[in-house]
C-alpha cells in the first residue's frame, strides 16, 4: 500500500474526514482469534454487548442446529477489526467462543 | 503615533494583548509573570477586554485549555515561566504539531535547583526543540511589539505555529519604561484574526491529534520542519509592514558597531543595552569590538548571524541557560558555532556562561568577556570549555 507523503497530508496533525477509522485495519495487532461455535451460540448477544471494538457482528442468517433448535440469526466475528482480546470469549455464558491462536 | 505610557514589561505585554483581542486567555500565576495576567484580569472585569479569563488549577491546564480554545478558533493567550513551563512541556510539542497559533509569554526565569525565581534563560532554551517560533525582546516597547507581531506571524496560513515571545524576568518584566502602545484598531489590522486554521464544528467534523503509528508520525515532523523554516519570510514580512505601520524596526538579529570589528559579543535580551554601552567605551580605547543580539531564536536566523560575523577574528558568545555536557555548555553558543560552521567561515568562537540565577551581570563583566576575546583573538587555540563570568571560584 503507499501511503501520502508529508506535502499531501493535512496541514498538522488532523483527519479532515470524519468516521475513516474504519480504514484502520486493527485486526492485524491479533494473536489470538475468536472463534464462535455455532453450535454451542445460544444467542444471548453478551458477546456483541461487550465487545469494545463494534467487532461483533450480528447477521440475519438462519441456523439449525443438529439438535434441531432454530435460530433466525448469527454471530460472526469482523476479523479485519477484531484485535483478539478475548472480551467475548470470557463474557460467553454458553462457552462458545474459543480463543485460537493465530498462526502465519 | 499612540499613546505614551510608562510601563514595566508585564503590563506592556499585558496592554499588547489586550489591543489583539484574545478571545480566550489562561491564567495560573507564577513570579516575575504573574502581573500579565493579573493585569488582563483587570481589563476583563472592567469590562475593557471582552474575553473568556480561565483560572485553571495548573500551567499543565493552561496550555490544554489554551490548545481547546485554540482548536476551536479562538485567538488565545497565556503566560509562564520556570516551573510553570516545565509543568506545560507535553502540551507545547502538542500544540506546534497540531499547528495550532497563539502567542505565549514567557518571563524568562531559572528553573530549580535550586529554588530561584530570578532572571536567567534556562526555562526559554529548555523548549527550544518544542516547535514554537521563539523571539526574545530586550526593551518593553519591544516586549509589547512581539506580542503583535507574534499573532500576526502564527495566524498566518503560510505558518500556523505558535509563538513565544520572551522578555527577562525583574530587569524587563518589573522595571518601568516609556512605552508606546497603539490603538485596538491599529494593532488588530496588522494582526488580523485570521481564523486560517482546520478548527473543531459540529458541522465539519474532523479528528485533532490522533494516533500517528510509525506510519504516519514522522510525516508530522517533516511538516513542520518545512513551516518552520518558511516562517522566516513570514517574519521578515511582519518586521517590514511593522516599521512602515509604527515606525519601530526590529529584524531576526540587531547587530551593533559590527562593520571593523576584530571581535565580538553575540548574546540575547536586554543585557545586551549594558554591551552595547561597554563596547562604546571600548571602542573610545581604540578596542575594536562589536554586539550582536539575536532576536528572533527559532527559527535560527543562522546565515544572517553568519554573514554579520564573517569579517571578526574571535566571536565570544554569552550563553544564560547551561547545557551540562554538551561541547559549547550553552544553545546559543552552539547555534552561533554551527551558523558559522555551515557557512564556510574561519572564525572562531567561545562561548560564556553568565549571569545564571539573576546573579548580577555588569559592565565589568563585559569587560571580562572582551578582555578574553582580546587574549585570544590572535591565537589558534581558544578555550572549548565555557567560560564561566561571575561565579565564586
Amino acid at each position: 500500500m503507499s501511503l501520502p507523503g508529508w506535502k499531501q497530508l493535512p496541514i498538522g496533525v488532523v483527519i479532515l474526514n470524519p468516521g475513516n477509522s474504519v480504514e484502520y485495519k486493527t485486526g492485524e495487532w491479533r494473536t489470538l482469534r475468536p472463534e464462535i461455535d455455532q453450535e454451542k451460540c445460544i444467542r444471548c448477544r453478551t458477546c456483541w454487548t461487550f465487545c469494545p471494538e463494534g467487532a461483533i457482528l450480528e447477521v440475519s442468517e438462519p441456523y439449525k442446529t443438529k439438535a434441531g433448535r432454530e435460530f433466525k440469526l448469527t454471530y460472526k466475528v469482523n476479523y479485519e477489526h477484531c484485535k483478539g482480546c478475548g472480551i467475548c470469549s470470557n463474557e460467553c455464558p454458553a462457552k462458545a467462543i474459543a480463543m485460537v491462536e493465530e498462526v502465519i | 503615533m499612540g499613546k505614551v505610557l510608562p510601563l514595566g514589561g508585564n503590563y506592556a505585554v499585558a496592554y499588547a494583548v489586550k489591543a489583539c483581542k484574545p478571545e480566550v486567555i489562561t491564567a495560573y500565576p507564577i513570579s516575575p509573570q504573574t502581573t500579565i495576567v493579573e493585569r488582563l484580569s483587570e481589563f476583563v472585569a472592567n469590562g475593557e477586554l471582552d474575553a473568556e479569563f480561565l483560572h485553571v488549577e495548573s500551567e499543565h491546564s493552561a496550555l490544554s485549555v489554551a490548545i481547546g480554545a485554540a482548536a476551536a478558533g479562538a485567538r488565545s493567550y497565556s503566560a509562564t515561566c520556570s516551573q510553570g513551563l516545565a509543568l506545560m512541556n507535553e502540551l507545547l510539542y502538542i500544540m506546534a504539531y497540531v499547528r495550532l497559533p497563539m502567542a505565549l509569554t514567557i518571563v524568562a526565569r531559572a528553573l530549580s535547583a535550586p529554588i530561584n525565581i530570578w532572571n536567567d534563560h534556562s526555562d526559554f532554551m529548555s523548549v527550544n526543540d518544542s516547535g514554537w517560533i521563539m523571539m526574545m525582546s530586550s526593551s518593553n516597547q519591544e516586549a509589547y511589539d512581539e506580542i503583535l507581531l507574534a499573532y500576526r506571524i502564527a495566524e498566518d496560513p503560510r505558518v500556523l505555529l505558535p509563538v513565544i515571545t520572551a522578555m527577562d524576568g525583574y530587569i524587563q518584566s518589573h522595571v518601568v519604561e516609556p512605552v508606546e502602545i497603539v490603538d485596538d484598531e491599529e494593532a488588530l489590522s496588522f494582526a488580523p484574526k485570521r481564523r486560517s486554521w482546520v478548527t473543531l464544528n459540529p458541522d465539519k467534523p474532523v479528528t485533532m491529534g490522533p494516533v500517528g503509528d510509525p506510519n504516519w508520525y514522522f510525516e508530522f515532523k517533516r511538516q513542520l520542519w518545512e513551516a518552520m523554516k518558511g516562517s522566516r519570510a513570514v517574519f521578515d514580512e511582519a518586521v517590514a509592514e511593522f516599521a512602515k505601520k509604527f515606525g519601530r524596526s526590529y529584524s531576526a538579529i540587531e547587530t551593533y558597531r559590527l562593520d571593523d570589528a576584530e571581535v565580538a559579543i553575540v548574546g540575547m535580551g536586554s543585557f545586551m543595552g549594558t554591551i552595547k554601552a561597554y563596547v562604546d567605551r571600548a571602542r573610545k580605547d581604540g578596542i575594536k569590538v562589536g554586539a550582536l543580539r539575536v532576536k528572533l531564536f527559532r527559527p535560527f536566523p543562522a546565515e544572517d548571524v553568519a554573514k554579520a560575523l564573517s569579517n571578526v577574528k574571535l566571536v565570544g558568545v554569552m550563553d544564560r541557560a547551561l547545557v551540562p555536557g554538551s561541547p559549547t555548555g550553552g544553545f546559543l553558543h552552539s547555534d552561533v558555532a554551527c551558523s558559522i560552521k555551515q557557512a564556510g567561515l574561519d572564525v572562531r568562537t567561545l562561548g560564556y556562561i553568565a549571569g545564571l540565577g539573576g546573579r548580577l551581570l555588569t559592565m565589568d563583566n563585559v569587560r571580562q568577556m572582551v578582555d578574553v576575546l582580546l587574549k585570544y583573538k590572535d591565537s589558534k587555540e581558544v578555550p572549548k570549555e565555557p567560560i564561566f563570568i561571575g561565579v565564586r571560584e
